[in-house]
């Protein structure tokens, strides 16, 4: 199969929250296999960036575009792009009361199969499938039986999160600071878990503050957002240069964007 | 039919004027419109029934004509138009009596469609799982199954016009004895005009080898329904008693007021549950049933325990508040409940736990579901009297809103007249909350069953509480019934 350079193409993206314009004209493609790692202080729009892609209501996309696979996102519903392979894991992954984990994660695996015009899973063969993932993220088999996230601590929470991206296997993940708050083991299963994942047709957006899960995950390009718009980008050596120098350094060079 | 005058009932019996005698075929399946004296003594001919049930219910008519239409309860958070008790038929056998079905194999096949929509081929599933089925179309009771087995254990369950007749003392003496005929207006005219229900007797040490279950469906259109179900649970004794209810689709309103008795002695066990769907009215709340309900339960003998359980999603009103007195020494009551209102729908629904004995104990958890225009009440009574040294209650409201159009209210009523009492009580209101819904969609997961979710898991305290296979019933009720709510 040939590679899609442009497996997503973000086009001068705008987007407004409440007449505030959060955005500002962002550019970013990502082609299948790659990886990539944005970059950026606390309210420069990392995570907006991540929710449009994924089609969260609240938002208002003012210009631009986001073309997935060849054709525009805008118009579509959150659960189709989900199940054309978007996955966003959650900054901060919400709790269901009275939801069994189990139930929802079957649900979710069914949804996306019956898209593809595949059967639903067997209890047995779910349970299979089920089991080898949690032992690949190493969550406590106690937790699946437990409502969604409900009274998880926040490095299950984001176990969860990557238990579901091994079990829906996407096209695109959105990994918005998967790794904060995660103890030294935790980040280095998640990370596993995001490795194994990846693949020549797989890619990645990593969103994060810290050089450290770079050391597990190499990025292709790291891009700095900065105030709605990506101010710099460059290979993996920016994630340690920035680490070094911090975000004044960047936000003095505004304006020798450079894309990728 | 011919028809008939309306008969005022503030001519009251005595009246000279009133010179309506059986004017109408004995023979006929179908009483006409009103409520009179006649009309009293027709259902209790029809049902050949002892001279001190028809006594019983003449009581019953004349503390309702004496009381006047006034008595009829205000306080209830639900708004409707006064009903015309004259414009009601207060008895209807099935159209063809003759050959009224003797299993379920011949019941209603519109009525096993009815389930048969909700997901569940609950015929074969409730015969698989041997459970005892007793139908009430309209007034009648049609089909009960699983006789032999029961009888074997000694447990009788059978239509209570057939109770009447077989074991008249054990009707006499607990008929009336947990809701007396005075009690309350739609008990007293139920009192008057019952016609069938079910009746169920566990002798001492039984265990009930079977979930024992009623249907009840209102078929005739501008008929009443008026069952009365009388439960005994002997010492020692237990069993699992099951309700469900529907009704086809109508243009007018229905009146469905019925009464059921429980009473648990020493040591007993009575577990009650409830998936209410009658017709619930249309999207602009034209037509649907008032379900206008008594059920109490009288833990009368030490250590009993009765335990109700209720989803109720159907009705254009519902005004029900399952109760139980705890008189027995360390008796226990529980109250589970889910109502849910859509559209126009009004619940004004709860419970009463009255402790009496010592060391009583009562539970209570509500939940109560929004959506549309509709207006949801939780209406919740405890009462710890002098004597109720040590009592305990628990009571959780939980009420869920979907859209900004719809109400939830909460109201409960604490009397504390013994000092060793203790009470815990927690509410909430939340909102189907947008972050939650997105999550299960960016999963894949469509809106409306991310809907569908949520709700479910926040009824999933009270589904727990029910026998297997009704819980998934449930599950199907409130996904039919949140149709069309979000999106
Ligand atoms: N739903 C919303 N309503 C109002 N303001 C919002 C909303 N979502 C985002 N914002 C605002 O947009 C800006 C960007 O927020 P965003 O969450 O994208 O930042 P971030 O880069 O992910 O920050 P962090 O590193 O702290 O996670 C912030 O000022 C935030 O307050
Ligand atoms: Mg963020």
């Amino acid at each position: 199969m040939s590679k899609i350079d442009k497996l997503i193409e973000v086009k001068d993206l705008r987007v407004s929250v409440e007449d505030t314009e959060i955005l500002k004209g962002i550019n970013l493609n990502i082609g299948e296999g790659e990886v990539h790692a944005i970059m950026g202080p606390n309210g420069s729009g990392k995570s907006t960036l991540a929710n449009v892609i994924a089609g969260r209501p609240g938002y208002t996309v003012t210009g631009g575009d986001i073309v997935y696979k060849g054709e525009s996102l805008l118009e579509v519903d959150p659960e189709i792009r989900a199940r054309a392979g978007i996955f966003l894991a959650f900054q901060y992954p919400v709790e269901l009361p009275g939801v069994r984990t189990w139930q929802f994660l079957k649900s979710a695996i069914d949804a996306v199969r019956k898209e593809n015009g595949k059967d639903e899973l067997s209890v047995r063969e779910f349970d299979q499938l089920l089991e080898e993932k949690r032992k690949l993220v190493e969550m406590d088999p106690d937790l699946v039986k437990r409502s969604v996230n409900e009274g998880f601590s926040g490095g299950e929470k984001k176990r969860n999160e990557i238990l579901q991206l091994a079990l829906l296997d996407p096209s695109l993940a959105l990994l918005d600071e998967t790794d904060s708050g995660l103890d030294i083991d935790a980040l280095r299963i998640v990370s596993h878990g995001v490795n194994i994942f990846k693949g020549p047709e797989k890619s990645v957006l990593i969103v994060t503050h810290y050089q450290r899960i770079l050391d597990y995950i190499t990025p292709d390009y790291v891009h700095v957002l900065v105030d709605g718009r990506i101010v710099r980008s460059g290979d993996s050596k920016l994630a340690l240069e920035l680490e070094e120098k911090g975000y004044e350094w960047v936000r003095g060079s505004i304006g020798e964007e450079v894309n990728s | 039919m011919a028809d008939q005058k309306v008969i005022s009932r503030q001519t009251g019996v005595e009246d000279s004027q009133y010179k309506w005698g059986f004017e109408f075929d004995i023979e006929s399946d179908v009483a006409p419109k009103g409520l009179s004296e006649d009309i009293v003594r027709f259902i209790s001919a029809k049902k050949k029934e002892p001279e001190w049930l028809l006594e019983w219910r003449l009581k019953a008519f004349q503390h309702w004509t004496n009381q006047g239409d006034e008595a009829a309860p205000k306080w209830a958070q639900v708004k409707f138009e006064e009903i015309d008790f004259q414009d009601i038929i207060y008895y209807a056998a099935p159209k063809s009596s003759d050959d009224a079905p003797k299993s379920l194999d011949e019941v209603d096949p519109e009525l096993l469609e009815a389930f048969d929509k909700l997901g569940i081929p609950l015929e074969e599933q409730k015969k698989l799982s041997g459970v005892a089925v007793d139908a009430v179309l309209d007034s009648v009771s049609v089909a009960t199954t699983y006789q032999d087995m029961l009888e074997k254990a000694g447990v009788i369950f059978c239509p209570i016009s057939e109770a009447v007749q077989k074991y008249p003392e054990l009707v006499q003496k607990y008929l009336g004895s947990v809701v007396p005929y005075s009690d309350n207006f739609y008990a007293t005219l139920n009192s008057a005009v019952f016609s069938d229900g079910s009746f169920c007797y566990v002798p001492p040490g039984v265990r009930c080898p079977i979930e024992l279950m009623t249907y009840f469906r209102i078929n005739e259109a501008d008929s009443g329904q008026f069952e009365r179900t009388l439960i005994v649970a002997d010492e020692g004794s237990y069993v699992s008693y099951l309700e469900g209810c529907t009704a086809p689709m109508r243009k007018s309103h229905q009146l469905h007021a019925a009464v059921v008795e429980l009473v648990a002695l020493k040591d007993a066990e009575i577990k009650y549950s409830t998936l209410q769907n009658w017709y619930p009215g249309d999207k602009n709340g034209e037509g649907g049933v008032f379900n206008f309900v008594t059920k109490r339960g009288a833990a009368r003998g030490e250590n009993s325990k009765i335990s109700w359980t209720q989803v109720e999603t159907g009705s254009a009103i519902t005004w029900k508040y399952p109760s139980v007195i705890l008189q027995g020494d360390n008796s226990v009551g529980e109250f589970y409940s889910v109502a849910l209102v859509n559209n126009y729908q009004q619940a004004d629904t709860g419970t009463k736990m009255i402790h009496v004995g010592k060391n009583t104990k009562s539970t209570i958890i509500a939940k109560g579901i929004s959506a549309g225009k509709a207006e949801n009440t939780y209406r919740g009574q405890v009462s710890i009297l002098p004597g109720a040294d040590n009592a305990r209650n628990f009571t959780q409201c939980d009420s869920l809103l979907i859209g900004d159009e719809c109400g939830a209210h909460t109201v409960p009523y604490i009397e504390v007249r013994n000092p060793t009492a203790q009470m815990g009580h927690e509410a909430t209101t939340s909102k189907v909350n947008d972050d939650q819904l997105f999550y299960l969609q960016q999963r894949g997961i469509d809106l409306e069953e991310s809907n569908y979710m949520i709700i479910n898991g926040f009824c999933r305290g009270i589904f727990k509480e029910l026998p297997f296979e009704f819980a998934m019933e449930a599950s199907q009720l409130l996904r039919v019934s949140l149709e069309g709510t979000v999106g």
